[in-house]
């Protein structure tokens, strides 16, 4: 358990920063002017360019080789409750990182979506 | 339609496309890989496992799926809050079970039946929020 609780640690970290990284570079980016192939093609080309994009590239992968380690480490009833965490640990880091506003609705949302992730990844069927 | 109605209508019918992308990818690569077989690991079983990968055209429809996904989901984010759109994802699960028993025909647990239960009670309180919160496009370069 020595190794894990740090990796699980790392994992949800590591998971969490590449997702708000990314989120915060597309609010810069700006959404696509309008769904046309060119249009799209330049959203594309000005995300590619966002350097918050190439911070959360490096985290997501971290998070989904450290998932990988954890899953031979520890026992799936220990791993899949940590990830599940990720949607909790998620709305905190966008609430004080991103700024955004959650209200009591989203927070009760999450949690039942939290909950709820975890009873169906624990029935093994992913 | 005002502004509020059309971002919650657009970040959900995103959020839909990448429950779909992301369910059928997964789909693809795993009928891909079942028809690679066993990969042994090695240096010629993963050198063969890879060649084989490359030729694989479920492989290949998967990949482009997956790229959808991502597609999709930093579209999403652009517009819509993480805190919105990361929630609203976990219907994948939903959408799996259904798979589960109308392609698959598998059958259910009661605890996934509650899991699934919780999590399309928990998307549909967060759907009822309002999408953005922050200040789109006036963030520092």
């Amino acid at each position: 358990m020595t190794r894990v609780i740090p990796m699980l640690i790392f994992f949800v970290l590591c998971n969490t920063g590449g997702e708000l990284a990314m989120s915060y570079g597309m609010k810069k980016v700006g959404e696509p002017q309008s769904f046309r192939p060119m249009a799209l093609l330049r959203f594309v080309w000005v995300a590619v360019r966002n350097q918050w994009l190439w911070v959360a590239i490096p985290l997501l992968a971290a998070s989904f080789y450290s998932l990988l380690i954890l899953f031979s480490w520890a026992p799936v009833s220990v791993v899949i409750p940590a990830s599940a965490s990720n949607y909790i640990v998620g709305t905190v880091g966008a609430k004080y990182l991103l700024k955004e506003e959650i209200s009591f609705k989203r927070w009760m949302g999450v949690v039942l979506v939290c909950l709820g992730v975890t009873l169906v990844l624990l029935t093994g069927r992913i | 339609m005002s502004h509020e109605h059309r971002l919650r209508f657009k970040t959900l019918v995103m959020v839909l496309l990448m429950v779909v992308c992301a369910n059928t990818g997964d789909l693809m690569l795993a009928r891909g890989m079942k028809q690679i077989g066993t990969v042994v690991i090695s240096v010629p079983g993963l050198q063969q496992a890879l060649w084989m990968t490359i030729q694989n055209a479920s492989i290949w429809i998967g990949i482009l799926f997956l790229v959808g996904f991502t597609f999709c989901y930093m579209t999403a984010v652009s517009w819509a809050d993480y805190s919105f759109v990361m929630p609203a994802g976990a219907f994948g699960y939903a959408v799996q079970t259904g798979l589960a028993i109308m392609v698959f025909h598998e059958g259910v647990s009661a605890q996934r039946w509650i899991g699934v239960a919780l999590i399309c009670a928990g998307v549909l309180l967060v759907g009822q929020t309002k999408p953005n919160t922050t200040n789109i496009g006036v963030l520092p370069s």
